[in-house]
């Protein structure tokens, strides 16, 4: 299973990025064998709309869950639509995140948990 | 006179008694006997009818165009989303397209290249335009719906039904942001009004630069003047900037305020600091 975490810098061990659409990267994780794919986030500096289109950019790697700190109202329901499973309050590094999420530590988040512009400083 | 004058009250920030100066400029110029029209461009938080206390008589909803998607016809080409600055439409594959109202700008761009024709307009509401009466002074202002991101338009709409009176007055919401530019376009002068103290001269600066680039004649008018140092006056002199009134730090005039009254009204001797103004406008705005 493909899994998508914000992540702060490239690498599986980089730490988790608490915000979603401005999050630095997005690691992409196969759950069969721990490969990380880590992804720049072109979102990070768009004007408006950051959390749908990184919610779009997740949704063309095929991964099935995300793995974040927060989400906002605009992402959850893009990636709700496309039927993503959000686990949202994750902190640590990527590679504690995963296994937290193979351990079924973590639980499904259903709706944003933050506020539009989370993410935005000001 | 000659032509009509549109002249825009801004300031780099807020709370330096922007609408105090705008609506009171108003006030003494409809009294002189000329046609003035008043509007509140700071839609986000209008506060110039609590002074000018205007009778409304016409009110109007204002609506912009949003995408609306027939998923049935979409053909999975993924152009809307592509062409989206704003990330106000996405498309997820199998016929799958969401929209975001919240976040669309406008922009046509959607609706204008779906191959499909799967992708129409429909309106909303962005806020409403109220207009009306407050004795000699025409008076417009809008309201933007809460939650709502489209200043720039509902401005663009108000200004657009200004009817045409000697001089128009425009109350600028503050800061130097998108709804500010648009209130200030085609605006023959602007007031920026700035408070003698160190922050007030920062927002001061920021607003000069942002009307030299607009390429607009402007001048200053001070503020509560003694409450700070003279460093915004300095600053002018260097800079080549008229300061066209300085209005006192007096404590009656706040008292005003706080309960709606007009300067002028409350306290008469007054009057002739804002037909001072006017006149000193008058004459930078033909230089
Ligand atoms: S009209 Fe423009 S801003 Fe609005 S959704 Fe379509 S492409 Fe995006
Ligand atoms: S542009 Fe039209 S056809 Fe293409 S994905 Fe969008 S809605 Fe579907």
């Amino acid at each position: 299973m493909i899994i998508a975490i914000t992540a702060s810098a490239e690498g599986i061990d980089s730490p988790v990025d608490p915000r979603f659409g401005r999050a630095a990267y997005f690691a992409i994780v196969d759950t069969e064998n721990d490969q990380c794919n880590s992804i720049p986030n072109e979102a990070v500096s768009a004007a408006a709309g950051a959390g749908v289109t990184a919610a779009k950019t997740i949704t063309d790697t095929g991964a099935q869950a995300v793995l974040t700190g927060n989400c906002g109202p605009n992402a959850a329901r893009t990636l709700q639509a496309a039927g993503i499973k959000i686990y949202a309050g994750v902190s640590g590094t990527v590679k504690e995140a995963i296994e937290a999420f193979k351990a079924g530590k973590l639980n499904e988040t259903q709706g944003p948990t933050v506020e539009s512009h989370f993410g935005t400083n000001g | 006179m000659a032509k009509q004058l549109t002249i825009a009250i801004a300031s780099g920030k807020g709370g330096t008694g922007k609408t105090t100066i705008a609506t009171n400029l108003a006030k003494v110029i409809a009294e002189d006997g000329k046609g003035v029209y008043y509007a509140d461009c700071d839609v986000e938080e209008p506060n110039g009818h609590i002074f000018l206390k205007p009778q409304i008589e016409q009110s109007r909803t204002v609506t912009v165009p949003v995408p609306q998607v027939d998923e049935n016809k979409c053909t999975d080409c993924g152009k809307c989303g592509e062409v989206c600055q704003y990330g106000a439409i996405v498309h997820l594959g199998n016929k799958k397209v969401l929209t975001f109202d919240n976040l669309c700008h406008s922009c046509a761009g959607c609706w204008m290249l779906c191959p499909a024709g799967a992708i129409t307009q429909k309106k909303m509401e962005i806020g409403i335009i109220e207009s009306g009466n407050s004795g000699d002074i025409h008076f417009a202002h809008g309201k933007l719906r809460i939650g709502n991101i489209r200043s720039v338009s509902l401005i663009n709409q108000l200004k657009q039904s200004i009817k045409a009176r000697d001089l128009v007055i425009l109350d600028v919401p503050p800061g130097t942001s998108c709804p500010v530019v648009e209130s200030l376009k085609n605006v023959d002068f602007v007031i920026l009004v700035t408070e003698p103290t160190p922050f007030g001269l920062n927002d001061l600066k920021l607003a000069v630069d942002l009307v030299r680039k607009m390429e607009i004649t402007f001048a200053v008018v001070i503020n509560r003047d003694g409450i700070g140092d003279d460093k915004c006056e300095k600053y002018c002199q260097q800079e080549n900037i008229s300061i066209l009134m300085k209005l006192p730090d007096d404590r009656r005039i706040a008292e005003a305020y706080s309960v709606g009254k007009m300067v002028v009204d409350a306290l008469p001797e007054y009057r002739k600091d804002f037909t001072g103004l006017y006149e000193n406008i008058l004459q930078e705005a033909e230089k």
